[in-house]
């Protein structure tokens, strides 16, 4: 699956990394809370969260993640784009849920860390 | 560490008045590390170290100083702040214990994952606390 593929899937908008639609991506997580993220995902590429601050764009960078999708339509705000773009993270946004965006990304094969 | 001249040595400010520019010094160490040829996961580890205690030294600290070194084989991050202290390092290092307010876990943070999130990832992490003086962590990743 490459990013254009769950931008795709989740009917989502491209807010930044036009240039980065052909990454591959092996696995995903979901989580509003930034602290779990850090803790508990290693291999993953791609970030789906409700939560809008510039510290989920550090947790991305910090990860090494190819790709951050903001749910419920959330909108991040320049800085926060500037920051992705800076490390070649995609920043998608979607209208769908965390648990719908997760699930139609899950269904179409791209994996979470434990399965 | 016993060649000085060979010794890779860089400080960092954390600013304890803005959480949104919180993560700046684990950015540019990340950058450093990158630069030093350290191999991704190494440089990994430590990102996550240095992050989760620079957000650590913003939420309850009012920020601080981190220092890394690095000698060519081990990455020695080295973080100090004037903050309140922590009274019980050992219930810090417990999943799940935090003492962040319903506003940190607002930001995402603040659930008791940071301390034990960095020494999972550190191959040796000290800390030495004092009450009302401040906090010095010392953690170290073997490349």
């Amino acid at each position: 699956m490459t990013i254009g593929d769950i931008q795709t899937l989740l009917g989502a908008e491209v807010l930044s990394g036009e240039d980065l639609l052909g990454q591959p991506v092996l696995s995903a997580c979901g989580s509003d809370m930034m602290s779990d993220v850090l803790a508990f995902v290693k291999e993953q590429s791609v970030l789906l969260t409700g939560l809008v601050n510039p510290q989920v764009i550090r947790t991305a960078e910090m990860m090494d993640m190819r790709c951050v999708v903001f749910v419920r339509g959330k909108k991040p705000d320049g800085a926060m784009l500037t920051l992705a773009k800076a490390h070649d993270i995609a920043v998608l946004q979607t209208p769908l849920r965390l648990y719908t965006a997760c699930g139609r990304l899950y269904a179409a094969g791209l994996k979470g860390e434990d399965g | 560490m016993s060649a000085p001249e060979h010794i890779i040595r860089e400080q960092y400010t954390v600013d304890g008045d803005d959480f949104q520019a919180a993560g700046g010094a684990s950015s540019a160490m990340k950058k450093l590390l990158r630069s030093l040829g350290v191999p991704p996961d190494a440089i990994r580890r430590a990102a996550i170290c240095m992050y989760e205690g620079e957000i650590n030294m913003v939420i309850h600290a009012n920020g601080g100083e981190a220092e890394v070194t690095f000698d060519g084989g081990v990455i020695t991050m080295t973080l100090r702040d004037t903050g309140p202290g922590i009274p019980d390092p050992e219930l810090a290092l417990r999943e799940g214990w935090s003492t962040a307010t319903d506003a940190i876990r607002d930001l995402g943070f603040g659930a008791g994952m940071g301390m034990p999130n960095m020494k999972r990832n550190a191959d040796e992490m000290t800390i030495n606390s004092v009450i009302n003086q401040g906090t010095v962590i010392v953690m170290t990743i073997r490349v």
